[in-house]
């Protein structure tokens, strides 16, 4: 059970890229949050604790998709693969 | 391995994955590549604030903290986000 | 086990007041911890309930506004399930060509086109594809859609299978044969 929270309470660790760096992170902080829930016995502080991961769930990639669409407006253009 | 073992090392690998997007935030060759450290930094921060609240026995405090600062963070993200993207955040003639 | 519901105006603006004014309670007068203990007297509920209306009022056309088409069904939580499956499995191939020394990633931009009337069904579907690993909404205009992928094998489910579309197109009711108005 201890591997499995190990496994669980994980965290973000992607740091390649403008875009790579926007999801994982999200989903990372939903495992530790998730851990923590699991770690407290299901008292008030569980709720806010799902209130956390909630919020984050939706507004980060909101957020992700604001920075995004900022970039695109404003002419960024996506880096294609070239050959080295 | 007890629990607040635990999570005293997953605290320590949030706050060395703060530091790398740290770099992240100073390298960055676009201004969007700033922003979105900055948003990931502050949601990471969300994070290891209740990390810090069950080691110190107190989650209770915390975990207000961390939410009041995810909901700055987010709308913070969005007006640089959204200043940036239209050069101005309210425009007088509207 | 179906339900969908036509929603009134005015209804919206209650639930959203119901909803922030229940955020109010949690935070601030329902604190039942030994350490911190929370308030539970007329003040604070007081309090509540006028900045849950000023907030309600000053933002009324902020969300959910004037939406004709916000018919929702019962299989949204199957979706959600289905959802968490799908960016696990995503989020494991993204590991591996991040962690890869030649990240092998070939990042494109698709775009496509959508036939949702509703608003709600729009932030869904770009809320769903920014979450999954491997994908970024950029652009909503209309009914148009730009996405950027990180890779092919990320594109076509959404360009060429167009799963998520149609499963959203299912949990909103937008179907050529299902419709209210």
């Amino acid at each position: 059970m201890v591997v499995g929270s190990i496994g669980l309470i994980r965290l973000p660790d992607f740091y390649a890229r403008l875009h790579a760096a926007g999801k994982p992170d999200t989903l990372g902080e939903i495992l530790i949050v998730l851990g923590l829930i699991l770690y407290e016995p299901f008292s008030f502080i569980t709720v806010k604790l799902f209130f956390l991961s909630f919020f984050i769930l939706v507004a980060n990639p909101t957020a992700t998709h604001a920075v995004a669409m900022a970039a695109y407006k404003r002419g960024l253009i996506p880096w294609r693969k070239e050959h080295r | 391995m007890d629990i607040l073992g635990l999570f005293m090392i997953a605290g320590i690998f949030v706050a060395v994955s703060i530091v790398l997007d740290l770099y992240r935030a100073f390298s960055g060759p676009t201004v969007f590549d700033r922003v979105m450290a900055i948003s990931v930094i502050g949601t990471k921060t969300a994070v290891i604030i209740p990390l810090i609240g069950f080691l110190f026995e107190r989650p209770g405090l915390f975990i207000d903290i961390s939410l009041s600062y995810a909901l700055l963070n987010f709308v913070g993200t969005l007006v640089v986000a959204k200043y940036l993207e239209r050069g101005e955040l309210w425009s007088p003639y509207t | 086990m179906e339900e969908g519901a036509q929603v009134s105006m005015r209804n919206i603006l209650i639930f959203k007041f119901l909803v922030l004014f229940v955020f109010w309670i949690l935070l601030s007068v329902w604190a039942l911890d030994h350490n911190y203990p929370g308030q539970f007297n007329a003040i604070h509920i007081a309090q509540g309930l006028v900045a849950s209306a000023i907030v309600v009022y000053v933002l009324r056309e902020l969300i959910l506004h004037g939406e004709k088409i916000h018919v929702k069904l019962f299989r949204a939580v199957p979706y959600v399930f289905w959802e968490l499956w799908q960016i696990v499995l995503a989020n494991i191939d993204v590991a591996y060509r991040v962690l890869h020394p030649k990240m092998p990633i070939d990042p494109l931009l698709i775009e496509f086109y959508v036939p949702y009337r509703g608003d709600m069904t729009k932030t869904w579907l770009a809320n769903s594809i920014t979450l999954t690993p491997g994908t970024i909404t950029i652009l909503v205009e209309g009914q148009r859609f730009i996405v950027h992928a990180l890779d092919k094998s990320f594109a076509d489910p959404l360009l060429i299978d167009q799963t998520m579309q149609k499963k959203l197109m299912h949990v909103f009711m937008e179907g050529e044969n299902d419709s209210t108005s």
